[in-house]
């Protein structure tokens, strides 16, 4: 067995003494596991960095093993690595990656969105935030537990939506709240695409894309979320 | 015999076990000791039993010692202030080798994780902090990998001293000594450029 794919490291562990295990999660193939052989050398350190877009070789001799690596850089992130923020950002899409998707299971669309993010955040550009945020309702989608904010679940408006429906994930008018409003999720406009998204508002569209991801892993078998996405709440919160 | 040379291969299969050693070179190493019996093995053995029975973590820094402080935390001269928070006891043992820290150390025995759910109480975080308080520290020097899961550990600790008032700091990156420009990674460069001075 044998391909080639371009993808980005999402973790690295040490594999005896001079290999590491890697996951990456690639273009066409998926999240995928394998080793890279002189993986631990100072070398390859600064390539295998969580974050890191490589290209990438597998070898395998049949198409269960773990199979070996061959990787070329192709972009660090390393500009994250001085922002406090950024920094978070990036270990949680590494996380929340490693943790949703399962294994050898190609998802393009999301993949599409991953790289740019990966970019923003990598430069510690203003606003990814709010790109993380979205990105997060996108894997969610992928997940089977996408969110419906484009009409009012009870009245059929598309106007002045402000909640989500912590059952269904489809969104909630004002007026089709009523005296329910106190048992819904609140509908920050950041993902309605009104006005500019503040820290607040990011925080407060994570914690209902949490809401959903929890749901998520409790159908999956019951584990909790990375505690990377939990530090990166607890980073935008301290920043608003 | 047949019992002396089973003993023999079980040194020689923990021998194997050691970072650097695979089985062959174990059993060169073996051989060695045996030959070498009264002026190698015999000292050698004496001096492990003796550390494997005194060993043990230093209370206040995480160092290994032999029982309470380890020398550092017990030289009042290494008082001066400042503690190096490293990853492991081989960092400090690394930052020791440059004698260029007269201070104390703080050894977190690993790093905040994304994936393995290493938190902030496994690393003794909370032990650092209530150091940081009680011992009049002016600087805390954060020594730890330029990965990501050092940095964020690092950040983690600048946000849990940030109360404290304590002065927290990091460690350069950039081009090491005798490095070749051609030969760095991109993320090296960008660092070396950001933490460029004059001449």
């Amino acid at each position: 067995m044998d391909w080639q794919d371009h993808g980005t490291i999402l973790s690295t562990r040490p594999q005896g003494e001079t290999s590491a295990l890697i996951e990456v999660f690639t273009a066409g193939h998926g999240r995928h596991a394998g080793v890279v052989r002189g993986g631990a050398s100072r070398k390859m350190a600064a390539t295998l960095q969580p974050g890191s877009s490589v290209a990438l070789r597998w070898r395998a001799r049949l198409e269960d093993q773990l199979g070996t690596f061959t990787v070329e850089p192709l972009a660090s992130r390393a500009g994250a690595m001085r922002d406090r923020l950024a920094l978070a950002g990036l270990s949680a899409t590494c996380a929340m990656l490693a943790f949703a998707l399962p294994e050898r299971a190609p998802h393009p669309a999301l993949f599409a969105a991953t790289e740019p993010l990966f970019a923003v955040i990598g430069d510690a550009m203003p606003g990814w935030p709010l790109d993380y945020l979205r990105w997060e309702m996108q894997l969610l989608d992928e997940l089977g537990y996408g969110l419906d904010l484009g009409r009012c679940a009870v009245t059929g408006s598309r106007e002045d939506l402000a909640f989500v429906s912590p059952r269904s994930g489809r969104a909630v008018s004002r007026a089709g709240a009523g005296d329910w409003a106190p048992r819904l999720l609140p509908l920050p406009a950041c993902l309605l695409g009104q006005g500019p998204a503040s820290w607040v508002e990011v925080t407060e569209g994570l914690r209902l894309t949490g809401h959903f991801l929890d749901r998520f892993a409790a159908e999956h078998g019951s584990r909790a979320l990375p505690a990377a996405r939990a530090r990166l709440i607890a980073a935008l919160a301290r920043q608003g | 015999m047949a019992g002396a040379q089973d003993e023999i291969e079980a040194l020689i299969a923990l021998m194997a076990r050691l970072p650097g050693l695979g089985p062959r070179s174990a059993r060169r190493a073996v051989l060695q000791l045996i030959r070498r019996r009264t002026q190698l093995m015999e000292p050698l053995a004496r001096a492990m039993a003796h550390v494997a029975e005194t060993a043990q973590d230093c209370p206040m820094c995480g160092n290994i010692s032999l029982g309470g402080l380890c020398e550092i935390c017990a030289d009042p001269a290494r008082a001066t202030g400042e503690i190096c928070v490293v990853e492991d006891v081989a960092d400090l043992w690394a930052m020791e080798r440059g004698h260029a820290f007269k201070g104390r150390y703080h050894v977190l025995g690993g790093l905040l994780s994304a994936l393995d759910a290493v938190g902030p109480e496994e690393l003794g975080i909370p032990r650092l902090i209530e150091r940081v308080r009680t011992e009049a520290t002016r600087e805390v020097i954060v020594a730890l990998n330029a990965t990501v899961e050092g940095q964020t550990t690092a950040h983690y600790i600048a946000e849990a001293l940030e109360e404290s008032g304590t002065a927290v700091t990091g460690l350069a990156q950039g081009v090491p000594i005798g490095g070749e420009l051609d030969y760095l990674d991109d993320g090296t460069i960008q660092a070396a450029l950001r933490a460029r001075h004059s001449l």
